[in-house]
């Protein structure tokens, strides 16, 4: 049998998901047994043009990590799609944009702005820019553009077979579809549908092993590292922002349970919901602080208990701005 | 295009028990507003997920009004409790979004107050015509 042929392509990423592949420890062994690493720039020195020279669909599984925001990421995702048989966008940045999907509240003038001028570690009065071309003693100097319609997803520029979220997906969740695809190699089993998100299909509470109450009700909201938090009791109770209720499950509630922390969402939305962010935003407003004594409280104080949230946007799309309904940050025209 | 009169569309979300039946008295009553708006009736306000005025915004609608029973008369007792906080708390997550937040809007209005279902929309669509078309439309 001719080996299992591996990608590990990259876009806008912190490289933690290439590092969690590495972390199946021993069975990396194994899985280098049957399988060839035929692409992973971070790994070795490949270049596109060694891609090119492959025979379409010749790779047997693809994983793309990082979002997609450069110009270069949008054709290497492109290329690596035609050479590929198996599409997976790996871990939160490819599945729903990740942290550097928050970007799509700015523009890359503004991006450029900050990182090249504003910074207090910058000196750059001449305001130096990334250029797309420039000439160096005769020779024409390339880089690639960086999108300014914000960050786009994997699925945005290729079709995806399956998804796995987490930032960084979990072993387990590595470990499932490694078994998956090797049994598809070796005419042992079926593959799943298309679209098939690799981890479980419920919330996050349902891993959570916290004690939640029927009635529950936020007073205050706090951050992490304002109170002492109750190991036991459920961290919305504590007035704890979690988005547990409306993240999806699969990593085992590792960040609770193990951590003492909320989840912060980098599961992304539940198969049953369109946006992960209008759905944690539902689930906090409905148990912020109402009482019997609720015909009482005045449309101030409600203003209040809700401006305790400082930052709904950046709270309840950490990781998923690019894969929201509203996707990025528009201009109201001045009347 | 720049001098064609702009006409907005708008979505009001109404409860089965208070403000649906208000708009049909405002309705029956002949009471003459602006032609805007579309109804979609929830049994209660408290049914109107933010998942769906996100959805209308990002089909480009231009405002949303959601209505339901004056606090203390919901027929499910609690259900516009969350809907009071979930408004607010969603227009300003809307802001950050760099929209104008006025173009969400809550309101309640009883069955017994068609008089104010016209008011509250000839208000809203007033305001939405003043602030013209919502970001969202041309993506």
């Amino acid at each position: 049998m001719d080996k299992l042929k591996i990608a590990i392509a990259r876009g806008a990423t912190c490289s933690g998901c290439e590092i969690e592949f590495v972390d199946i420890n021993e069975r990396l062994l194994d899985v280098l047994g049957i399988a060839d690493i035929v692409y992973a720039p971070t790994l070795m020195d490949i270049k596109h043009k060694d891609v090119e020279a492959m025979p379409d669909k010749s790779i047997d599984i693809c994983l793309y990590n990082g979002a997609v925001r450069l110009e270069e990421s949008e054709y290497e995702a492109k290329l690596l799609a035609k050479k590929s048989k198996i599409m997976v966008a790996f871990g939160s940045c490819a599945y729903t944009g990740g942290i550097p999907g928050l970007a799509n509240i700015t523009n890359r003038q503004k991006i450029f702005e900050t990182v090249y001028r504003d910074t207090a570690s910058t000196e750059n009065p001449d305001f130096v820019v990334p250029q797309t071309k420039c000439e160096v003693s005769g020779y024409e100097l390339t880089l690639p553009e960086l999108f300014d319609e914000g960050v786009k997803l994997l699925d945005d520029v290729v079709e995806v077979d399956y998804y796995l979220p987490g930032c960084p997906p979990l072993v387990g969740q590595i470990n499932t579809l490694l078994d998956v695809v090797i049994n598809w190699v070796g005419g042992k089993g079926e593959l799943p549908p298309k679209g098939t998100v690799i981890a479980s299909s419920k919330t996050l509470c349902e891993e959570c092993n916290r004690e939640k109450k029927e009635n529950m009700r936020i007073q205050k909201i706090y951050r992490p590292h304002e109170i002492e938090i109750d190991p036991e009791k459920c961290l919305m109770e504590q007035g704890i922002i979690c988005l547990g209720p409306a993240t999806r499950g699969g990593c085992g509630a590792k960040c609770i349970n193990d951590g003492n922390m909320p989840c912060r969402g980098c599961g992304g939305p539940t198969a049953a919901v369109l946006d992960q962010g209008g759905s944690i935003l539902s689930a906090i407003a409905s148990v912020l602080n109402i009482t019997d004594s609720e015909s009482t409280v005045t449309d101030e104080e409600i203003e209040k208990m809700v401006s305790q949230i400082v930052d709904p946007l950046g709270t309840f799309y950490r990781f998923g701005l690019p894969a929201s309904l509203l996707k990025r940050k528009v201009t109201e025209k001045v009347v | 295009m720049a001098d064609e009169k702009f006409e907005p569309n708008i979505l009001v979300f109404c409860c089965n028990w208070c403000s649906y039946a208000g708009a049909d008295l405002a309705g029956v009553s002949r009471l003459q507003m602006p032609p805007h708006f579309r109804v979609i009736r929830t049994m209660c306000s408290g049914r109107v997920d933010p998942e769906f005025i996100l959805h209308a915004f990002s089909k480009g609608i231009d405002g949303v009004l959601v209505a339901g029973c004056h606090v203390g008369d919901c027929h499910y007792i609690g259900g516009n409790y969350r809907t009071r906080r979930r408004v607010p708390l969603l227009k300003n997550m809307l802001k950050q979004f760099g929209m104008d937040s006025e173009r969400l809007k809550l309101d309640w209005v009883s069955a017994a107050e068609g008089d104010k279902f016209q008011k509250v929309i000839t208000e809203f669509t007033e305001k939405i015509t003043e602030l013209g078309p919502s970001p969202y439309r041309a993506k």
